[in-house]
């Protein structure tokens, strides 16, 4: 029995403890119970989400692998499947911004990888605290670095993501890194151990002390102690990760596998028991075959350390050779260090004998699993209501743009992203910065497009409403372009599940995500949640985080955000109803996060994704960008930046509700749902109008592309005129002043 | 015309370059292992980008002991055509066929995006189609791509016209603010004595169709194999 320190450090409770002595039939030993640890934390086990996740929608016509294995996958059309999935990696980067970021990045692509997939793109969805405080640069520019140092050399492209700052962030950045990569549908390879006496191999790098109980930091609030976890952060080798990629994909081709796993969190533990679980066998390894970095590594630490760049591989007997070539050719680990054995068990040895003996299932499948008290937070109804005594000295709408575009949240985000290799394979057709990722499929006419969305503001609101406005705007992002979206993946980004509250958060928003995805026809295929993400009892935002994957069947008809010359029709999609509510205009000018989100209407959100597709495969329509955080004004803005540097003039209608909190500002700048601005040449303004009718979307021309302003009347009178180029510069600047130092 | 892409285990823009070689530019092209030591009857090498050993050390620094670099020595010994192309430029470097040496990018930060170059010179396998002054858009990606020579080396290079490419803005002005790396006198390419080795830190392979954002690049492999056809001739 050991004493509740031990239990303690080992993230179990006495319960589980019991449950454990239950399962196995007598009392583990300490290397048993570190497996327990790391398998039944949070992390691995996800008891306090599961019975949720259980809810989300996880299939449809397209899905080729739904959530389970390491990647979820949809058919793209040509025999391709698009593998990908969005992974968190908030504890490390927080401890150790540069390695916890770059390990993010590696995680993920091992995870695309293992599924016989080459990956092809990479995104970012990042939140940190305040920019003005200079712990929040280092953090910010430390992370940037580390997704750089690995994507870049590795040669994947970092093509897209978002990036918001709010003071919930601050002792809790979050780095959620998403991957894709493409695999033909019969070369998709499953983590399942198969074959009775089939070699176990290990390869990659050798094994090392760091990362020892990973998975169990991140299953922890953080405290002062936090900074000293920094063993626990993992360092990563891009290189040695650029070997194992082109080596697994060469040795898969071969047919010689019959499964891999990646040793990500937890390690050789989980590869091993989760492998042998799925293949409804057991493996059996000894550790003393393992290669290790340090001497003297106990079968505690080999079976924890999350060193990164290993892998496990199931050979076929008789094909180890073929696979030993292989791995040689690129100067690579491959060890025999076990087999597949017929009992439901994961034994372990350590140079013959036995350490370690327990049934698969009882590390994975009986791992717990919580039904967490739910409470709704208190103090809804005030939350929701706009104090019109609270908000500041009203500025002129010129202004309020002004500080709009420059906040760090809407501004050009070129300063980070021009830090990663966005072009490398060639295949990135819509440049960095304009709205969804988009890379084409060499040698087919198919492109995908991507966006990774989420707003924590909107969740704290009202967590159900805010997941759904999240999978909502993802979509829209990738209809954008012209794709049709066909699947999504969730980072689900939480506080302490044990406080009712946070529980409540998670619950409402995993139920708002699937509502969202049922309507807009996008499965779930997998992700993963991150809880915990807490200082000293303060915790973020609720901040689930939506990657939605689309296809565009025609490349050569991508759409991006910029007005590609003067003279085009305005056309604006949707209505305005002036929603304030958790807008950015009420955070950045009057300092407040209350109100309601913006409603939805999840059928009308379809229709404008298939009119978009429509529009963009007939070539009616020249451009096209969705109004999100800063409404219709920075979204005008926006769309009059990276391009030709041409301006814009429009008249639109003063939205209802306005006249109330602040006007003009909720015509200007509220966040209404649904709402797309595009271009078209004037001959074709008519058609697009009458499909936009046709699908049940309102549409009204506002105005023409011209001039060097951006002006937009409402009801036929001048409200906001602004030089483009001097809006340009606030926007393109902000970041770059901040980081580059000229900032105090 | 047959191009050998050489393939060191860190490359990421093998593939990149076979492409252009071969789906656009319609040449013949074959990867060749870094471990190898013949270059399959090739009439023109590329290096390629990307972090040739993992360039802990310094970029380049290992790949000059690969097995085919003696190869690629020889061969360009020869006069074969020999481009190196953003990590190829810094291995040419390493291995002595092109001198000068490569330092972090002065704001010390990895810059991916596209820049101006001016074509100096014309009479090279790679620039001979181009006319002295041509401003190409090409994309750079690079953290090491800050070109240094020490003063007797620049004036040889200049007085040689060995400088190929300047960085320069949209009008081919070579200023302080277009040079993205902080590379002395805004250069971004310089060739050998022989003037057969090219080395160059912006991506011509990476421009090669509209669709990708520029076709600048293009015009570097068109000229080699304009090259190649008049030495026929």
């Amino acid at each position: 029995m050991f004493d509740a320190a031990t239990l303690q450090r080992h993230g179990l409770t006495t319960g589980e403890y019991d449950r454990i002595v239950e399962l196995v039939g007598r009392e583990p030993n300490l290397t048993e119970l570190g497996l327990f640890s790391v398998m039944w934390s949070e992390h691995c086990s996800y008891k306090s989400s599961r019975v949720h996740l259980r809810t989300l929608p996880t299939e449809g016509t397209r899905v080729v692998q739904g959530p389970g294995e390491n990647a979820g996958a949809v058919d793209i059309g040509d025999g391709l499947a698009a593998v990908f999935k969005i992974e968190s990696h908030n504890h490390p980067s927080f401890i150790e911004p540069y390695q916890g970021a770059a390990t993010g990045v590696g995680g993920i692509i091992r995870d695309i990888f293992t599924m016989g997939a080459r990956p092809i793109a990479l995104l970012d969805s990042l939140r940190f605290g305040p920019i003005e405080e200079p712990r929040t640069r280092r953090i910010l520019q430390g992370v940037v670095a580390g997704i750089g140092g690995y994507g870049n050399s590795i040669g994947i492209p970092t093509v897209g993501g978002e990036v918001m700052f709010d003071e919930s962030y601050r002792g809790n950045p979050l780095v959620n890194v998403f991957c894709l990569g493409i695999a033909r549908h019969d070369a998709i390879v499953k983590g399942s151990a198969s074959g009775i006496g089939n070699p176990v191999y290990y390869v990659g790098a050798k094994t090392g002390r760091d990362g020892i109980h990973g998975a169990t930091m991140a299953s922890a609030e953080f405290d002062q102690a936090s900074a000293e976890k920094r063993p626990a952060v993992q360092v990563g080798d891009p290189f040695m990760e650029k070997l194992l990629l082109e080596a697994c994909l060469e040795v898969m081709k071969t047919d010689a596998c019959v499964g891999v796993q990646d040793m990500g969190a937890a390690g050789l533990a989980c590869s091993t028991c989760e492998t042998g679980a799925r293949g409804g066998v057991g493996v059996e390894i000894d550790v003393a075959l393992v290669p290790q970095r340090e001497s003297g590594m106990t079968p505690y630490e080999i079976m924890l350390s999350e060193s990164q760049e290993r892998m496990l591989l199931i050979v076929k007997r008789g094909r180890e050779a073929e696979v030993e070539r292989v791995f040689e050719k690129w100067d690579l680990h491959a060890v025999r260090i076990g087999e597949v054995i017929a009992e439901n068990r994961l034994r372990i040895k350590d140079h013959g004998v036995v350490v370690a003996d327990l049934p698969n299932t009882a590390l994975t499948d009986e791992a717990p699993v919580y039904h967490r008290p739910m409470q709704m937070p208190a103090g809804r109804e005030l939350l929701h209501q706009i104090p019109a005594e609270q908000l500041g000295p009203l500025p002129h709408p010129n202004d309020a743009l002004l500080t709009l575009l420059g906040s760090p949240t809407i501004a050009s985000k070129a300063w980070i992203y021009r830090q990663f290799d966005h072009m490398v394979r060639t295949n990135t057709i819509a440049p960095a910065g304009l709205g969804a990722a988009v890379v084409r499929v060499k040698g087919t006419s198919l492109a995908l497009s991507m966006s990774v969305d989420g707003n924590g503001r909107y969740c704290y609101l009202d967590p159900r409403q805010g997941a759904r406005l999240a999978v909502a705007e993802a979509a829209r992002n990738v209809a954008c372009s012209g794709a049709l979206p066909i699947g999504a993946t969730n980072c689900l980004n939480f506080g302490n599940p044990e406080r009712p509250e946070i529980m409540w958060q998670l619950a409402e928003a995993v139920a708002g995500i699937g509502e969202a995805c049922r309507a807009l026809d996008v499965p779930i295929t997998g992700g993963n949640v991150s809880l915990y993400n807490e200082t000293e009892g303060s915790g973020i935002l609720p901040t689930p985080v939506i990657g939605v994957v689309g296809v565009l069947d025609d490349a050569s008809k991508v759409l991006t955000r910029a007005f590609p010359s003067t003279g085009l029709d305005v056309i604006l999609f949707g209505e305005n109803a002036g929603e304030l509510g958790g807008s950015e205009y009420l955070k950045t000018v009057h300092g407040l996060l209350r109100g309601v989100p913006p409603a939805l209407d999840l059928a009308r959100e379809r229709a404008l994704h298939l009119l978009l597709v429509q529009l963009s495969k007939t070539g009616a329509i020249r451009s096209a960008h969705d109004c999100a955080e800063g409404g219709f004004a920075v979204a005008l803005a926006e769309c009059c930046f990276d391009g030709q540097g041409t301006g814009v003039d429009v008249n639109i209608e003063r939205a209802a509700s306005d006249g109330g909190v602040d006007p003009p500002a909720a015509t200007l700048f509220g966040e209404s749902a649904t709402r797309v601005i595009v271009s078209a040449l004037p001959e074709q303004t008519q058609a697009v109008i009458a499909a936009a009718q046709a699908a049940g979307v309102p549409a009204r021309c506002i105005g023409r592309t011209g001039g060097f302003a951006i002006r937009v009347s409402i009801a036929g009178e001048l409200v906001l005129e602004s030089s483009v180029s001097q809006a340009e510069a606030r926007w393109r600047s902000s970041l770059s002043n901040w980081l580059d130092g000229q900032a105090a | 015309m047959k191009v050998a892409v050489v393939v060191f285990p860190g490359s990421n823009c093998d593939h990149d370059a076979y492409h252009a070689v071969k789906h656009v530019l319609g040449q013949d092209a074959a990867f060749v292992w870094h471990k190898e030591t013949g270059l399959g009857g090739a009439d023109v090498v590329i290096l390629p980008g990307g972090f040739s050993h993992g360039d802990y050390l310094r970029t380049g620094a290992i790949a000059r002991f690969s097995p085919v670099m003696a190869e690629v020595i020889r061969f360009s010994e020869a006069g074969g055509p020999v481009l190196g192309i953003c990590n190829g430029f810094q291995i040419l470097l390493e291995c002595g066929l092109l001198p000068g040496a490569m330092l972090r990018n002065r704001d010390l930060k990895f810059h991916c995006e596209q820049v101006a170059i001016r074509v100096e010179q014309t009479n090279t396998p790679f620039t001979n189609l181009c006319t002295v002054g041509q401003v190409l858009r090409l994309p750079i990606a690079h953290g090491e791509g800050n070109y240094f020579a020490p003063p007797d080396t620049l004036r040889e290079l200049e007085a040689a016209g060995r400088i190929v490419f300047r960085y320069t803005n949209a009008f081919g002005e070579p200023t302080d603010q277009s040079n993205p790396n902080g590379s002395i006198d805004n250069i971004a390419g310089i060739c050998s004595e022989a003037r057969n080795v090219v080395g160059l830190m912006p991506h011509p392979e990476r421009a090669c169709e509209i669709a990708v954002g520029s076709a600048d690049g293009l015009v570097l492999l068109e000229s080699v194999v304009h090259s190649l056809r008049a030495a026929h001739v």
